[in-house]
């Protein structure tokens, strides 16, 4: 079998000593991890390897020594390392040696227990030891099913040196028995900022929690459950994306650690998406509240409040007379025109009444903005859908009255062919009418359908302003939903530091030499932008097309109110 | 290390490299067609020629410098995401097999699977528009079925050699492959 021996670069340079790690024997492999320096008394040796076993429940024991002389090879040397082979009794005992500068190493395994002496093929993999410890291997495997067997190599070795955190804090210029090389020993690496923030973040986690605290109660409070105010707060997109964020900050302020990587990564996602959010909020308040803009902003709502409703009364003229070359029923076509049309004067006239007041209530609303620019777009779409109310009111009229007919046609045509609804059976069965039953029904059938036309010419353009209306509310949920979800910490920390997300490794062939063991480098394979994206996404309340094409063309056709967007979370109709 | 000529599944000449590193270690790199410059040359003049006709039809500018601009934007995107240089398969017993596609503008895409995951490799035949070619897969092995095949990985896909150059990579890989048989068996 084929031995492989990962050796962490950082120890290329290290003076002689014995080598510690880590011997998987399913895999034939040995995880080196540090050097342990001569002077050393075994027995201070054995008692710390077994300190850091019971912490770290990584098996960490002696594997080998290294051999690193710098002038001619010392002959002594090399057999007392072979004699260290037996007071650490280590089953195989790995031996590298180096001379000078040169870059091809001996390897060589002593079998003390073999019988068949098998030349063994020595692969030896160089592997950055910084980049490996602080990298996590995707796809995770979660600790549910977790099997021995099933895991792979490389999980084995990337766990192997992350667990080993506690070997890492001891270095040989520290004053202790042992003196060890690692990657610490090119210099302690510690950012006085990072102390600083995670001493800072204790008392600010706790205040935060006590604010949201008060807040959670005055929402979850019996007075804003009465029925008018519940409706709509379920009514307004707003409310829903503040009761999101404030879930989003409750996950943020929980005093809880993060259990395990997805946890850390979820928690830092979502602080950093808060964080873009309400920067972007401010950017664009100070944006609206200079020069005025909110000022302007008003004096532009009303006079295109007033061109839509001037728009819609052409419209309705239109229809009114002789709309495409199609001729309509006038006394029905009046009738409706003269209902819509007061409709929409009814609208004006208080739109002009709340004239005086919407700069102040725009300047106040506006406010808002410093929470977020998800809330600022989602008042935005509350907006609007206010605005184009007469448009919702008109489609459901319209949608009411060509529902109401088309029901009707269909059950008059069953009784012209003589059959019957049957509501128990919920089928159509055969029926006797009498002879006035008769005459009725066809009297009042012929004079639906001639009615029909009009009645749907109405009904088709109120129902396309209201889609219009409907898109463009979904363009701006759909940009809020990406604001929400995209995981901005996981995008950044792939474009800095790319070794932390890996997909796998790649090896790359070092040159060789003739009789020495295999060199490779082993180097970290970072994860994709797609699949990170799709790793960490953030779960939103996201609104997505409730119905499929096939069933909205059938409401559409028969006259059944369409309600195209669905939230997630909320009741089934 | 040896260089062979061999011909792709379009006709156009490729390069197989084989290179053994150790007992258990080998490289096998095909190397294809690099960017013809009289291409190139076509495909430009032909944007340029097309944007002039259609600045002397509508007497804007901005037609031309789109042009430039777009021609520049899909010839970095050509070279960066779309044409392959150099596909490699690197084959080490024990550890596993590294497959490679390195591209025009230098950059390389790496994968690596481990050897418990693969389960042989194989030569197939496939139906591609209206040709029918083969190819070099590596079959994955199953984590729930043992006789199981989860996924197909076919290997040298923009290169697509011929069953000779094929059956030469086939055979190399085999030799490594084998070598885990008998370990596992005399253990």
């Amino acid at each position: 079998m084929v031995l492989k021996v990962f050796f962490p670069s950082c120890c290329s340079s290290a003076e002689s000593g014995i080598l510690i790690g880590r011997w998987i024997s399913e895999q034939n492999s040995a995880v080196i991890l540090a050097v342990v320096h001569f002077p050393f008394i075994p027995v201070q040796v054995k008692h710390y390897l077994r300190e850091v076993q019971q912490v770290t429940k990584v098996s960490v024991s002696v594997l080998g020594s290294w051999n690193n002389s710098k002038q001619e090879k010392e002959e002594s040397l090399s057999e007392f390392l072979e004699d260290l082979g037996t007071i650490f009794s280590h089953e195989p005992w790995i031996q590298i040696s180096k001379e000078g500068d040169s870059k091809f190493w001996n390897c060589s395994t002593l079998q003390k227990q073999s019988d068949n002496h098998r030349e063994e093929e020595i692969i030896l993999v160089y592997y950055d030891q910084r980049k490996v410890m602080l990298s996590h291997l995707h796809p995770t495997l979660d600790t549910a099913d977790h099997r021995a067997e099933d895991a792979s190599k490389l999980s084995a070795i990337f766990n192997t040196v992350a667990d080993s955190k506690v070997l890492f804090m001891t270095d040989r210029y520290d004053d202790g028995p042992i003196k060890m090389t690692h990657w610490q020993s090119d210099g302690v690496e510690a950012s006085i900022i990072v102390e600083l923030m995670k001493q800072a973040s204790v008392p600010a986690c706790m205040l935060l929690t006590f604010l949201l605290s008060l807040v959670s109660g005055v929402c979850n409070s019996r007075v804003l459950k009465f029925w008018p105010l519940s409706f709509l707060w379920s009514k307004l997109s707003t409310c829903e994306q503040l009761g999101h964020r404030l879930q989003h900050l409750q996950v943020i302020s929980s005093s809880k650690k993060a259990q395990n990587q997805t946890q850390l990564m979820r928690k830092a996602n979502v602080f950093v998406s808060l964080l873009i959010d309400v920067a972007l909020g401010i950017l664009l308040m100070s944006w609206l509240y200079r020069k005025n803009q909110i000022g302007h902003l008003a004096d532009t709502l009303i006079p295109v409040a007033d061109h839509v409703a001037e728009e819609l009364q052409d419209l309705l003229q239109w229809l009114m007379g002789a709309p495409a070359g199609l001729k309509m029923n006038r006394a029905l076509d009046q009738v409706l025109g003269r209902f819509f049309l007061y409709h929409i004067h009814l609208w004006i006239s208080y739109i002009h009444l709340m004239s005086p007041f919407i700069e102040m209530i725009l300047w106040y609303v506006g406010l808002s903005a410093c929470l977020g620019l998800t809330v600022a777009l989602c008042i935005l779409s509350d907006i609007i859908a206010l605005l184009t109310f007469h448009i919702y009111c008109f489609y459901v009229y319209g949608a009411r009255l060509y529902c109401l007919k088309i029901y009707g046609l269909s059950s008059l045509w069953r009784l012209f062919r003589g059959k019957k609804w049957n509501v128990l059976r919920q089928r159509v069965d055969s029926c006797s009418y009498d002879l006035d039953q008769l005459f009725i029904g066809t009297l009042l059938f012929t004079i639906l359908l001639f009615l029909l036309p009009t009645t749907a010419l109405y009904y088709l353009v109120f129902t396309l302003l209201r889609l219009l209306v409907v898109i463009v509310q979904g363009l701006i949920h759909l940009l809020v939903d990406l604001i929400n979800s995209v995981p901005l910490y996981s995008i950044i920390l792939r474009f800095c530091r790319s070794y932390r997300l890996a997909a796998g490794v790649k090896f790359r062939v070092l040159e060789q030499q003739d009789g020495k063991p295999l060199r490779l480098l082993m180097q970290i394979n970072p994860l994709s932008y797609g699949n990170v994206v799709q790793t960490y996404r953030l779960p939103t309340y996201s609104c997505y097309p409730k119905d499929s094409w096939t069933s909205l063309c059938k409401k559409l056709f028969l006259g059944e109110l369409i309600y195209p967007w669905k939230h997630k979370g909320e009741k089934q109709e | 290390m040896a260089e062979r000529r061999y011909r792709s599944a379009s006709g156009a000449p490729l390069a197989l490299r084989c290179r053994q590193h150790s007992a258990s270690c080998r490289e096998l790199a095909v190397r294809c067609p690099r960017l013809q410059l009289r291409s190139l040359s076509a495909v430009t003049s032909a944007v340029w020629l097309a944007a002039y006709g259609l600045f002397v039809l509508c007497e804007n500018s901005v037609v031309l410098s789109a042009a430039i601009f777009l021609m520049l934007l899909g010839l970095i995107i050509y070279l960066h995401c779309v044409k392959i240089d150099q596909e490699s398969l690197l084959v080490i017993g024990s550890l596993g097999i590294q497959l490679t596609s390195s591209y025009a503008s230098g950059k390389e895409s790496t994968t690596f699977i481990e050897m418990s995951q693969v389960k042989d490799v194989v030569i197939n035949e496939a139906i591609h528009m209206q040709k029918v070619i083969y190819y070099l897969c590596i079959l994955l092995r199953d984590p729930q079925d043992p006789q199981g095949v989860s996924e197909v990985v076919p290997l040298f896909q923009s290169s697509k050699p011929r069953l000779d150059c094929l059956i030469e990579v086939y055979k190399s890989c085999h030799e490594i492959l084998d070598q885990r048989k008998t370990a596992s068996q005399s253990d």
